[in-house]
């Protein structure tokens, strides 16, 4: 995207680089935003490799001849019934979207208390872009003080998405959220008919729960089984008895993903206020990025070295990819 | 149609033992495309091959290996995996109780519900019971191989344990600093509270459709009965040069002249 591409430029490392850009659209206020994704990304876990240690890579085969499928013998086929398919392009994906448009369609404002956590699906930043910086924070101002919480509607790719905006300490939050026909309720999953709990029951567990209660403790919210992964494998390697592959192509590697998430946001933040937003040829869907496996497109991702690649679904790959 | 129960565990809240069933509380709908080989539409199969080579490898000759740096892969058998794998357990251990505002939306991974197993008064008793404290517990379980850090809290008389989001990953927004400007003028306050004023209403979700899903079904239900698929422009929205002030009074201005019709 421009922005990275400036950093690069001017000598600086490559980021921040958001993976979506969209404007906020309410009344006949329009604030555009860079989107970035919330969460760090996951160091990387294992590598599947052969006995020798080297790595293997996905390939496609056709199930009838076992013979091997570059991309463009490839068609993206809906499953109408078992074994049945209809071929769709990208044209015609293309076609059947609602409006192009990069417009996050802000509809209505809910109080951020109501917002139900089944829903919640994915959390990204939003940071001011174009020369937005005056009317971001006023939103974020209103909608803190309000407690507001925005609903809108935006596409990306050829998806719709439904997402809540937060605003917290002068930041605006987007988290995507799930189709109500995809949240279940109690009944759907057969929970039984609420019945009355014997209140010496409820009394004694009312005491447990008091006895419990302390401040929240984020540590205990830390998974370290990638960091105890890392260590047996330098045991390993210390004691010579494991084997070891060294790749060639340094910088390849799902490990080398340096860019500090906290510092792109950063910098965003505190910059893409004056920047001129980018111009935007209408693009073409082409390159046939859709049709590529997350596998093949994160393999891309990785030689880009998007941000926050590894947390990626396939959509905002796609989007990271074409910026 | 009742669903299946994904696991059993048992919550554990000091010496109290609650058995419970796992449910999800969300089912993806997202529409899915299978890849097919162009020349006859059968589907294609993945194959791992030696990234060196391109020779196929077979299951059996997989093994596992972790990269300690950018260019070192250190393969790790199943013994080692073992050494840190978490201890199998059925306990959903609760290890702390907190006010809810504590642990928000950011941290938020995946609903489950939880269902009584065998005896529901226990059940509906710790639901009542966390919903007269208004607290929710922190729990940890080991759910395939996987430890989890959850909430457990009461959502209308049933339990639900909400899975969490690895601290490693979740960006504080304390830890960013807001952009920064002047100080924001007390008119466009005033203005833009009016207009987000203007445009609450009561959050109802099932308002919200997945169009996209709808429109793709349709186009394959068209392309399977012959039919053709119209192509349809794209006209790019035009941005004006206002300020701001002018912008949120013109938005206020149009809101009371459509007066009660609800919002656009």
């Amino acid at each position: 995207m421009a922005e990275a591409e400036d950093d690069l430029e001017q000598g600086g490392s490559p980021g921040p680089r958001p993976f979506w850009s969209g404007t906020i659209t309410f009344g006949l206020v329009s604030i555009p935003v860079a989107l970035y994704p919330a969460s760090r990304p996951r160091r990387a876990g294992m590598r599947m490799v052969t006995n020798e240690g080297v790595p293997l890579q996905r390939k496609y085969v056709s199930s009838e001849t076992e013979r091997e499928l570059e991309w463009d013998d490839i068609v993206r086929g809906y499953e109408i019934e078992k074994g049945k398919f209809v071929v769709v392009t990208d044209e015609e994906l293309e076609a059947v979207e609602p409006r192009k448009s990069r417009d996050i369609d802000l509809r209505l404002f809910v109080d951020a208390g109501e917002l139900d956590p089944r829903y919640f699906d994915r959390g990204y930043f939003l940071t001011p872009a174009g020369g937005s910086n005056k009317a971001y924070r006023l939103l974020a101002a209103v909608m803190e003080k309000t407690g507001k919480a925005g609903l809108a509607t935006f596409i990306m790719r050829t998806k719709e998405y439904v997402i809540a905006i937060l605003a917290e300490n002068g930041i605006l939050r987007a988290e995507t959220l799930r189709f109500a026909d995809e949240v279940r309720k109690p009944e759907d999953v057969g929970l039984p008919k609420k019945k009355k709990a014997p209140a010496a029951e409820v009394k004694k567990l009312e005491k447990a729960i008091k006895a419990k209660t302390k401040k929240v403790d984020f540590s205990e919210f830390l998974d370290d089984s990638i960091a105890q992964l890392e260590a047996v494998a330098r045991k390993k390697q210390k004691q010579k008895k494991a084997i070891v592959h060294h790749e060639e192509e340094a910088g390849a590697d799902e490990g080398g993903e340096v860019i500090d998430l906290l510092e792109v946001l950063s910098r965003s933040l505190g910059s893409a206020g004056q920047r001129r937003p980018a111009k935007r040829a209408p693009r073409k869907n082409g390159g046939g990025l859709s049709k590529l496996s997350k596998e093949e497109l994160y393999e891309r991702a990785k030689k880009k070295d998007v941000p926050g690649r590894s947390g990626m679904t396939k959509e905002e790959l796609i989007e990271a990819l074409e910026g | 149609m009742a669903a299946r129960a994904m696991w059993k565990g048992v919550i554990q809240i000091g010496s109290h033992e609650l058995p419970v069933k796992l449910y999800s509380a969300v089912q993806d709908r997202s529409v899915r495309f299978r890849l097919l080989d162009k020349k006859d539409k059968s589907p294609v199969r993945q194959q791992m091959v030696n990234s060196e080579t391109g020779d196929p490898v077979e299951p059996d000759e997989i093994q596992k290996a972790f990269p300690i740096d950018r260019n070192t892969l250190v393969v790790l058998e199943d013994e080692d995996l073992e050494t840190i794998e978490p201890e199998a357990s059925r306990d959903i251990e609760i290890t702390r109780f907190v006010a809810p505002e504590e642990i928000d939306h950011r941290w938020y991974e995946r609903a489950y519900y939880l269902g009584p197993d065998r005896n529901s008064e226990d059940y509906f008793a710790l639901a009542e019971a966390l919903e007269k404290t208004g607290k929710e517990g922190v729990a940890r379980w080991v759910m395939r191989k996987k430890p989890y850090v959850g909430a457990l809290r009461a959502d209308e008389g049933y339990l639900m344990l909400i899975a969490l989001r690895n601290a490693d990953e979740v960006v504080a927004s304390e830890d960013l600093s807001p952009p920064q400007g002047r100080k924001l003028d007390k008119r466009e306050l005033d203005m833009a509270e009016q207009l987000i004023e203007a445009f609450s209403g009561e959050l109802d979700l099932s308002e919200f459709r997945d169009t996209y899903r709808d429109r793709v079904k349709e186009l394959v239900e068209t392309k399977a009965s012959g039919g053709k698929v119209k192509l349809k422009k794209f006209k790019p929205r035009v941005d004006k040069d206002e300020s701001l002030e002018d912008t949120l009074a013109a938005s206020l201005a149009g809101l009371k002249k459509r007066s009660a019709g609800g919002r656009g």
